[in-house]
């Protein structure tokens, strides 16, 4: 009891000094802050005209004025200088709303919302902010936000502000007044990590409750703050013990990461190489062009953007079967006039593929572009999936590895339950035999090509979501797959599944402590390893088909 | 010893003059040839067929305005096609078939240092208009990009200055450009009493690197422990736009985590989708966005000669600008296109730039430059949020790396070598030979 009180009466005496000195910032700031800004608090209209001023300490002023004004168009002035669409009018420094038109901008006066008509872009410029304007609109919002009927919104806004000292008072305020209970959840969060600032010992220690193992980094960090350097054993015990449970989740948390990254990048190599799988791996053919394949999907959904800009957002439907269709094309058509003169002539069939690949390179080089090509990501393929804290799995990783999986099942599907899939493996297995029972494996052949590209095309929508679409970009994954593919087990679609996703995990395994360069480095020399112990791959083809 | 190599440089000098005025005679004798050796295919194209461009339209401008010395200017354009070995092949095709009197041209320090070797042995001159890791300085090249004095150090003092950035990561793409720069901004951190385990250099990733998922992991966990962390990029080339991206769907702001880059410019952002990158940060020597009339001037020039309003313009094409005008200048100065001419008249020559200063041409064969600091905006462009008080000068040997601190480049009489030992007083072996 004794020890508690002294402990106590340290915090006091510790904090005494800095809680004075805090106290006395905050009155000379308040005497202070106004006066530059002209003795007076100045209202709506005169803020909105030093917007323009080029320094930005006057337009943080500027923007402080309207955010504590109370004006009710403040919110969606705000908002609009934070999406840039607020600007000034060179000839007058008006402050306009512009909205780019077909032939400039259309401009809406911003303080009575008058239409202004369409001027030029060079009449208007815009009102530039700076990483702190941007924070201190975000605040301002996250502030005005606390209040919205959207509880989504509201607890968007108190996420903002968590950890921030100087709002904790407002979310205090709002604590009584909230209904929605995941609101409340994370108000209360909010406040315990203020209280671990608190002065009494037994705030601190129910702050440290509440907050449990929470993963929010604050958390983290103010706790192993406390648990070094706070006054009283006891809360530097629970502080201690908290620690060591956030540690352990974090741990595992991280390991899910890697373990997500590693499925992600696994996923690439299997999207990639699985129609090698079928080209490669059914048929024998050593298919040079497959990355060019795969790049002219890519270029299919830049086409297809490019077709529809309204409806970004459903591009990649419209994406996938059109770039199944052009690929698939491109496959039949190199399948009828050049590589089915030469099954059987592995080595002539890569030079010329090879060459294949050379020619629709510059293809695309002399009818699109030399340069690299703007894919637009969907909203819906932008930001992360937010698990805890500690964990967020990105959107367009996710959706493409649930894609690379719905792609296999329907190759599987394909090659197990249809006719089709019937004559392919029939004529792969014994060519033959197969023709003997009807099949006409030329046109099987043809099919299968396509089919292969086809699968191609498809993968190249998903890489246009995630590297850069250029004439070179095939160039990038054609080693990949082959890699895969031979790792995988030749013409085992299983195979080419399970070896990449388990390269692409060894991969981000490795990747933290060795680098992106090394871990290829080392996964190769693996590769190298294993198909000396087994030269046939994962999962080899057993049985007569493999003669 | 030294009077005989004169005499002999003379007289083949002497000699050769009466075969180029010969040949003067019979073509036509009223033009100066420039060459431009900047690659219009392969992967640097995007950025060197702009500066091609540029070139034309300096040329253009000064034979409108009569020439120099009487004389109109010819471009003479060759492609070396963004392949090493080609630029030697062709700067010395210039220099030797063409009879060029200067080359502007090169982007990468690679392609710079295969032509050093051809510009020294023939004696020719080359403007060279690109950032690059410095380390370096020659007779008969004048480094009209930024040193990373210029750029690098700068943009770190203005994150520990004005954002009170305490945490540090560096991150590039693997090749000889960052490597250094990154070496001269540890030892310059930790000058400046930052702690060894404030500083992350990453590791360096290859051209076209698209999986940055690890990358960014790794700088969020550096970023979260509290203190104030920004990311120093030279990540060059395409590489940028899957990063940024990355780092937006990792829910990383600028407001966070910003990043500074010195490899992403007005031309790199054009034709991408600038959401994810607003706010972060670039340190360069001009902006397409400074108001100026010297620069709005240029950039309507611009537009009219390649016909496109939408056309940005960038800090490399101002180092093409100040380039050609100083060299313009020498000539005058000189009265001749004569290679040891114009490097003894160039020296301290000045010439305005576009952000409203003037660069001098300095003993180092570098300029002197503004540092700006912008924040990149989502109409691609840049808002200036911060600039050095006057020009500096560039520095060949950076002053934080131990082995060059002490050596300078000085190309004017008595030392007239480009790595001298101040110390030792004491000059490279290249210089003694020459």
């Amino acid at each position: 009891m004794f020890r508690g009180y002294l402990s106590m009466r340290a915090v006091a005496l510790g904090r005494g000094p800095l809680v004075a000195a805090g106290f006395l910032c905050v009155l000379i700031l308040a005497t202070l802050v106004p006066r530059p800004a002209g003795a007076r608090t100045i209202g709506y209209e005169e803020a909105l005209g030093r917007l323009s001023d080029r320094s930005f300490r006057v337009k943080a002023a500027a923007i402080e004025a309207i955010a504590t004004g109370g004006d009710e168009r403040a919110r969606s002035l705000l908002e609009g200088l934070l999406k840039g669409e607020v600007f000034y009018r060179k000839s007058d420094r008006r402050i306009l709303y512009a909205r780019k038109s077909q032939t400039g901008y259309r401009i809406r006066d911003a303080s009575n919302g008058a239409d202004l008509g369409e001027v030029g872009k060079r009449e208007i410029k815009k009102v530039g902010l700076n990483n702190r304007l941007r924070r201190q609109l975000r605040g301002a919002l996250a502030g005005m936000a606390l209040n919205d009927p959207d509880p989504r919104v509201r607890r968007a806004a108190v996420r903002e502000m968590m950890g921030d000292g100087k709002a904790a008072v407002r979310l205090r305020a709002r604590l009584p007044l909230e209904q929605d209970e995941g609101v409340r959840a994370d108000l209360g969060l909010a406040i315990a990590l203020d209280d671990l600032h608190a002065a009494t010992a037994n705030t601190r220690l129910a702050a440290i409750a509440t907050l449990g193992a929470s993963l929010e980094p604050e958390v983290h960090n103010r706790l192993a703050a406390m648990a070094e350097a706070d006054p009283d054993p006891a809360v530097t015990a629970a502080a201690r013990a908290a620690l060591f449970g956030i540690e352990l989740r974090r741990t595992l948390n991280a390991w899910a990461e890697t373990l997500f990254f590693g499925l992600s990048l696994g996923s690439v190599l299997v999207l990639a190489a699985i129609g090698l799988a079928i080209t490669f791996g059914v048929m024998g053919v050593i298919n040079m062009a497959h990355g060019e394949l795969v790049m002219l999907g890519a270029y299919t959904t830049y086409l297809v953007q490019q077709a529809m800009p309204d409806a970004i957002g459903y591009s990649l439907l419209v994406a996938v079967p059109a770039a199944f269709v052009v690929s698939g094309l491109f496959g039949v058509a190199i399948e009828r006039l050049v590589i089915r003169f030469l099954y059987g002539r592995p080595l002539e069939t890569l030079l010329a593929t090879f060459g294949i690949s050379l020619m629709l390179q510059q293809l695309v080089r002399t009818t699109i572009s030399a340069q690299n090509v703007a894919v637009e990501n969907p909203a819906w393929m932008s930001g992360s999936l937010r698990i805890n804290p500690a964990l967020a799995l990105t959107y367009n990783r996710l959706y493409i590895f649930l894609f690379a999986i719905l792609v296999f099942l329907g190759l599987l599907l394909i090659l197990k339950r249809t006719t089709l899939g019937l004559q392919v493996r029939a004529v792969s297995q014994n060519r033959a035999m197969a023709r003997a029972m009807g099949i006409r494996s030329a046109r099987v052949d043809m099919l299968t090509f396509g089919l292969g590209a086809g699968t191609a095309g498809v993968a190249g929508v998903a890489l246009s979501q995630l590297t850069n679409v250029g004439p070179n970009m095939g160039q990038a994954y054609i080693i990949d797959s082959f890699m895969v593919v031979v790792f995988g087990g030749v013409g085992n679609l299983w195979g080419t599944f399970i070896g990449g996703l388990t390269l692409g995990i060894a991969n981000k395994f490795m990747e933290p402590w060795a680098g992106a360069v090394l871990a290829k480095i080392l996964v190769l020399i693996f590769i190298i390893l294993f198909i000396q112990r087994r030269p046939r791959g994962l999962f080899p083809q057993r049985g007569r088909a493999v003669e | 010893m030294h009077k005989s190599g004169f005499f002999k440089t003379l007289l083949i000098g002497l000699s050769a003059g009466i075969g180029l005025c010969l040949a003067g005679a019979l073509a036509a004798a009223d033009t100066i040839k420039v060459g431009i050796l900047h690659s219009l295919s392969g992967t640097m194209a995007i950025s060197e067929t702009t500066l091609k461009d540029t070139m034309r339209m300096l040329i253009e401008e000064q034979n409108k305005k009569g020439g120099i010395l009487g004389k109109r200017l010819e471009a003479v354009v060759v492609d070396p096609a963004s392949d090493w070995p080609l630029f030697a092949e062709k700067a010395r095709e210039l220099i030797e078939k063409e009879k060029v009197a200067v080359i502007f041209g090169c982007w990468t320090s690679v392609s710079r240092k295969s032509v050093l070797p051809v510009v020294e042995e023939l004696n020719g001159l080359l403007f060279y208009p690109v950032q690059y890791e410095g380390e370096e300085s020659s007779k008969n090249v004048f480094y009209t990009g930024a040193t990373p004095n210029q750029q690098a150090i700068p943009a770190v003092d203005y994150l520990m200055n004005e954002l009170d950035i305490e945490r540090w990561v560096l991150v590039g793409t693997d090749y000889v450009y960052p490597r250094t720069t990154n070496k001269i901004l540890e030892a310059y951190l930790k000058q400046k009493g930052v702690a060894k385990q404030d500083i992350l250099i990453d590791k360096y990733t290859p051209f076209s690197h698209s999986d940055w998922q690890s990358t960014i992991a790794n700088i969020k966990k550096f970023g979260s422990q509290g203190k104030k962390t920004a990311v120093v990029s030279t990540i060059n080339g395409d590489a940028n736009v899957s990063f940024y991206k990355e780092l937006g769907n990792q829910g990383i702001s600028a407001e966070d985590i910003p990043v500074v880059a010195f490899s992403v410019g007005e031309e790199e952002l054009s034709g991408i989708d600038t959401k994810p990158l607003v706010g972060h940060l670039a340190a360069w020597n001009y902006f397409m966005s400074v108001e100026d009339p010297a620069n709005e001037a240029f950039i309507q020039s611009w537009h009219d000669f390649i016909g496109d309003d939408e056309r940005v313009t960038n800090d490399p094409m101002e180092a093409h600008y100040i380039g050609f005008n100083l060299w313009v200048r020498a000539v005058e100065k000189a009265g001749s296109t004569d290679t040891d001419k114009v490097v003894a008249a160039i020296v301290g020559l000045e010439t305005p730039n576009l952000t409203g200063g003037t660069s001098v041409m300095l003993k180092n064969h570098h300029v002197t430059k503004p540092v700006l600091i912008g924040e990149i905006q989502d109409d691609g462009q840049f808002e200036v949020v911060w600039r050095t008080g006057t020009e500096i000068p560039g520095d060949a040997w950076s002053d934080f790396l131990p082995g060059s601190k002490d050596i300078v480049a000085d190309w004017t009489q008595p030392i007239f070598c480009g790595n001298y030992n101040t110390k030792t007083k004491t000059k490279a072996k290249a210089c003694l030979e020459r």
